[in-house]
């Protein structure tokens, strides 16, 4: 909106027009700007929500739909939105049950993403918990550039990365383990986690652990007893962010496991699923649902104490 | 292991290496610019950088906007407010391999939703494959204009995905800027766009500024989704796609290495200028 479009009030009107009758009637106050564009504004904001919310919302919702709905229903009727004919659940069967009963064996790929989603949010904490309370804590040499060194690694690709760990799992054969995968994703998180942890640790005032060194604990008791336990909010943050990312991953799943069926997390066995012809598309959202769902439960579960995990210290600015 | 595989990448970068003779190879340094020559004068590389600076450019311009947008009108409380904020960031924690499945469904000609309201309602000739067409003519008002189909699509599905974002950091901010500053304006007689272009907007400059630097080296690496919706076809291959094709397709490993150094060396060329000329607070990495 320019600035001309708008009646700005009394000051620009032209007075002379009607000098005499103005004095007379006063009750009804000009449309001012103020209130034109506080009026438009607030409608304008509420088509603003509504949009972002069907933008949003609506693949989820037409995830589930297709998901429930036949493949030649869908092909008949592409743009029914509302699924009351044939609605079934045959097709997350299908995803569900084992290759040798006919179906995609998602039950193992889901395992095996819970494994490893699970295993890396225990090595990355014990990592970076150890870590950020060094940086946080400890003098030592090249402090200040080792958190530099971690920034870093936003930087780079993780297909720079991807290329040598490929090449040296290879060599000593871990590529296709679950193990190597795992390692993969912590040696890509830590430095993301060190870095919100230690912010953390920053936070938490010293002079409670200097009381407890006074009474006789050691470094370690320390970190139990006082730090770690002040630190919950962040570590519970910290482990959500992590699983979020394990179980989601999907590009060094592919490199490393795709030729190792038994071991394919979900968002692997999905997009293998997807290469083939013979799989309807209502099987592949099917899948889709069973990919999403523990993510969004997980999330809304646990919204408010991610998004202020996520975005502790952004509000300095 | 982060500083390690980087620096072995760029030894790789100048070795001969295949994944066929990785066994014989590795170890045998003898270093070469093969690679280089083979990555840069390849054809298919030039609009590959082309296509990687647009989406990166246009990508993170869109997704900062729609998330400055989100973030306003979400910023006073009202009824459902969480459950908005929950939402809108949906786009972002869902696994990547199923939001594209979905869309990729919901675009697809025979079956999607948006071809089929497309036909039905809004009277398109015929189904437009919105992933599979490199150029598209639109006709608008009696013009005929042509548009890269596929980038387009691939890019507003990139500002669907990582608006939210944008969005969870610059509302944060939001919350956190003093009130007495609008108020003041207010009671001046700033009217409530006024005061967003001169109040607000100056104060969410920072945020705004470290979201351009991260959501651009982000983009300008993604990978996954443009893999995921097109494979790289129909003008969308980005350079991480054709890095991926050297290490899998071809099996050339010392191919794929120089070309994501390329890569890498390219984007700090990029951002070297950024903080250079638009920039004088570097220090706004530490707030994230």
């Amino acid at each position: 909106m320019s600035r001309t479009d708008v009646d700005t009030g009394v000051a620009d009107r032209p007075q002379a027009a009607e000098p005499a009758r103005r004095p007379a009637r006063r009750p009804r106050p000009p449309l001012s700007r103020e209130i034109v564009e506080t009026r438009i504004l607030g409608v304008l904001k509420w088509i603003t929500i509504a949009f972002f919310l069907v933008a949003t919302l609506f693949p989820f919702y037409y995830m589930v739909e297709l998901s429930i709905r036949s493949i030649e229903d869908v092909a008949l009727d592409p743009g029914a939105l509302w699924p009351p004919r044939g609605a079934s659940l045959s097709a997350f069967g299908e995803v569900l049950r084992s290759v040798e009963d006919g179906g995609q064996g998602f039950l193992v790929f889901l395992r095996n993403s819970g494994l490893v989603a699970l295993a890396s949010v225990a090595v990355t904490l014990v990592v970076s918990i150890l870590g950020a309370y060094a940086i946080a804590r400890l003098q030592f040499f090249g402090r200040r550039q080792v958190h530099f060194l971690f920034l870093a690694v936003y930087l780079f690709p993780a297909i720079l990365l991807a290329i040598p760990l490929f090449v040296f799992f290879t060599r000593i054969g871990l590529r296709g383990s679950l193990f190597g995968l795992v390692l993969v994703y912590v040696s890509q998180i830590v430095p993301v986690t060190i870095h919100m942890l230690r912010n953390y640790f920053e936070s938490i005032p010293e002079g409670l652990e200097e009381a407890a060194a006074l009474d006789g604990a050691g470094r370690l008791t320390i970190i139990r007893r006082i730090s770690l336990p002040l630190a919950m909010p962040a570590i519970m943050a910290t482990s959500l962010f992590v699983f979020m990312i394990a179980w989601n991953e999907f590009l060094f799943a592919l490199l490393f496991l795709v030729e190792n069926r038994e071991n394919w997390t979900v968002s692997l066995g999905l997009s293998q699923l997807a290469g083939s012809v013979e799989v309807a598309k209502t099987t592949l959202m099917a899948g889709s649902v069973i990919l999403t769902v523990p993510i969004i439960v997980l999330f809304f579960a646990t919204e408010r104490l991610l998004v202020e995990g996520l975005t502790a210290g952004a509000e300095k600015g | 292991m982060v500083v390690l595989p980087i620096l072995w990448t760029v030894v790789i970068a100048f070795q001969d290496l295949r994944l066929r003779n990785l066994r014989t190879r590795l170890f045998d340094f003898q270093f070469t610019l093969d690679n280089f020559e083979t990555v840069l004068t390849s054809p298919g590389f030039l609009s590959a950088l082309r296509v990687t600076l647009i989406y990166s450019i246009v990508g993170t311009a869109l997704s900062i906007a729609l998330g400055l947008v989100a973030a306003l009108v979400v910023r006073k409380p009202f009824r459902g407010r969480t459950f908005v904020r929950a939402s809108m960031l949906l786009p972002y924690v869902a696994p990547v391999v199923a939001v594209t499945f979905v869309w990729q469904i919901m675009l697809s000609p025979e079956l999607g939703v948006v071809n089929a309201v497309g036909t039905d309602v809004l009277g398109w000739s015929e189904a437009i494959p919105f992933l599979e067409q490199r150029n598209g003519t639109l006709n608008l008002f009696g013009f005929s204009l042509g548009v890269p189909t596929a980038l387009i699509v691939v890019i507003l599905y990139q500002a669907w995905r990582y608006f939210p974002f944008s969005f969870l950091f610059i509302l944060a901010r939001l919350q956190a800027l003093p009130g007495e500053l609008d108020e003041a304006a207010r009671v001046d007689g700033a009217t409530p766009l006024q005061r967003f272009w001169r109040i607000t907007l100056p104060q969410l400059q920072g945020v705004i500024a470290l979201l351009t630097v991260l959501r651009f080296i982000w983009t300008f690496n993604e990978f996954d989704d443009i893999y995921l919706l097109t494979q790289g076809g129909a003008g969308t291959e980005v350079v991480s796609v054709r890095v991926f094709n050297y290490l899998t397709g071809r099996g050339d490993i010392g191919a794929a290495a120089a070309l994501s150094l390329v890569l890498a060396l390219l984007l700090v060329v990029l951002l070297f200028f950024y903080f250079r000329f638009f920039v004088g607070r570097v220090d706004e990495a530490d707030a994230i």
